[in-house]
């Protein structure tokens, strides 16, 4: 799975406390998140409407779109609440050095 | 209730149907829409839908499956010509009609018109077919468009059509437009995005009348009431929406901008809820796409419960992209509130603002700010909540 995507560097771990959320600009863009203890990467746009989940409203492993409160589960992109019915994509994040780095999936590469 | 008939087949329509199925109705589902196309979503229609980035098939609300999974019986392209409610009958066009246990109004609302006739390359935005051909008639090249009403259908159309290099001008009656839904201060910075991008606002004059000629009659022109003449190859009118009723008119329901249900969206017969832009909520028509999906799950308890168990005093919430510029609103508002910059700049078209009564918050209005007003916008609706029950 995720493999021989661009590894990405985010930011340092230090600079996204728990709760925080931060939107890289690549094409498409990625939102990175930092729940209690774990840090998730997906599709920064709502599959909705063109909204940045990055802006979103963290809750658990939910992120809730800050458009219309679509929903999607962090861990596997699934939408978890209308209006979004298709599921963004995730991407592998690790932890280097103190540096965050998103695996960028493939086009292919959705998890849910 | 073994059956339901939804009127209705859009945003509004679609959600209560869910909202049915979700809470335990097992019974025969009919969902009747005048429009030939099955449930959309309507904002993107003056948005992405205009200038071409979105095409009909993401616009859809529900996939097939969902479809499958609603077990509805769907009757597209009918409309509703009446509603016998001692007979627990919906009268259809050809002469048809549908017996129902319950009935769920979901019919939305229609765009108002100018008097007097109504030439080619004249348009209204309210549906897809509406959209489809205006994005037709601003296909052949740039155009001269007057958009006449600088409401936020005015001006997102207004936006969408400069961005495809037309030249726009907007009409606006009022000496300035949106002032009803963001008070003079706040409406003044939205007004300025029109300039900002090279759209004409000329504001504090209504229309005489349009002007067609030449082949077709198609519009030429837009006569204002202070006798200026606007040339216009297109014009949009975007002034404002009347609830479709008037189907209801022998029902025995009250109609008045509306039809008048209380806060469960009950109307005074409990076999009949409205939803959506045609309902009239304890007072209050909102015309907004959150409120017709927050109201649908009310509004199908309270049929199925026969008598209003469950309100809906949700924060009114709205959103417009114009410009580049993601204008959202939340709260309850009246003219006498204060607004306050709480962070960012009205110069940068980037910025949160409060506004205030009695220092204390009623409502929250952000310029491509979308974080931090989700997080004011989810504490009044905490805040707010004992307050208006």
């Amino acid at each position: 799975m995720h493999q021989g995507g661009p590894v990405i560097p985010v930011c340092p771990l230090a600079d996204l406390p728990a709760g925080e959320s931060v939107r890289i600009d690549t094409a498409p863009p990625i939102a990175v998140f930092h729940t209690d203890g774990q840090l998730y990467a997906i599709d920064d746009t709502c599959t909705h409407q063109d909204a940045s989940l990055a802006d979103g409203w963290l809750e658990g492993c939910l992120v809730e779109c800050p458009l219309h409160a679509a929903s999607f589960d962090l861990r596997t992109g699934a939408a978890t609440c209308l209006p979004a019915r298709r599921a963004v994509r995730t991407h592998p994040v690790t932890v280097q050095d103190g540096m965050i780095y998103v695996h960028y999936a493939a086009e292919e590469g959705t998890a849910a | 209730m073994n059956s339901v008939a939804v009127i209705g087949a859009s945003l509004a329509g679609l959600y209560a149907a869910r909202a049915l199925r979700a809470q335990g109705f097992d019974g025969r589902l009919v969902i009747v829409g005048d429009e030939c196309h099955g449930p959309y979503d309507r904002p993107p229609l003056s948005k992405d839908f205009l200038t071409g980035s979105t095409d009909p098939g993401q616009l859809a609300l529900a996939d097939a499956e969902e479809i499958a999974e609603l077990d509805a019986e769907w009757l597209l392209g009918t409309r509703a010509t009446g509603l016998d409610t001692a007979g627990r009958t919906v009268l259809l066009d050809g002469g048809r009609s549908l017996t129902t246990d319950g009935v769920v109004l979901a019919t939305g609302a229609a765009p108002r018109l100018l008097p007097g006739p109504v030439p080619a390359g004249t348009h209204t935005l309210r549906t897809l077919d509406d959209a489809q051909a205006l994005r037709a008639d601003l296909a052949s090249g740039p155009v001269r468009v007057v958009v006449i009403g600088g409401g936020f259908i005015g001006a997102e159309v207004a936006s969408s059509c400069a961005a495809l290099g037309h030249d726009v001008t907007v009409v606006e009656a009022a000496p300035l437009p949106l002032v009803p839904q963001l008070g003079g201060a706040m409406a003044e910075i939205c007004a300025d995005l029109h300039a900002d991008h090279g759209v004409t606002l000329l504001t504090g004059t209504g229309v005489a009348r349009l002007h067609s000629g030449g082949t077709g009659r198609r519009v030429t022109g837009v006569e204002l009431a202070d006798g200026r003449l606007l040339p216009a190859d297109v014009v949009v009118l975007g002034i404002g929406v009347r609830p479709r009723t008037a189907w209801l008119a022998d029902s025995g329901l009250p109609l008045d901008d509306g039809v008048r249900c209380d806060a469960g969206c009950v109307t005074p017969l409990p076999a009949v809820v409205a939803v959506g832009d045609v309902a009239r909520v304890d007072g209050v028509r909102a015309e907004h796409w959150t409120s017709a999906t927050e109201q649908a799950a009310v509004a199908a308890r309270n049929l199925l419960a026969g008598a209003t168990v469950a309100t809906h005093r949700s924060l009114p919430y709205f959103w417009s992209d114009q410009y580049g510029v993601r204008i959202q609103f939340a709260g309850h508002r009246l003219p006498t509130d204060t607004p306050r910059i709480l962070e960012g700049s009205p110069d940068d078209r980037s910025f949160l603002a409060c506004y205030e009564r009695d220092g204390r918050t009623t409502a929250v209005l952000a310029l491509n700010r979308p974080r931090p007003f989700l997080r004011l916008r989810r504490e009044l609706a905490r805040t707010a909540q004992p307050a208006t029950t």
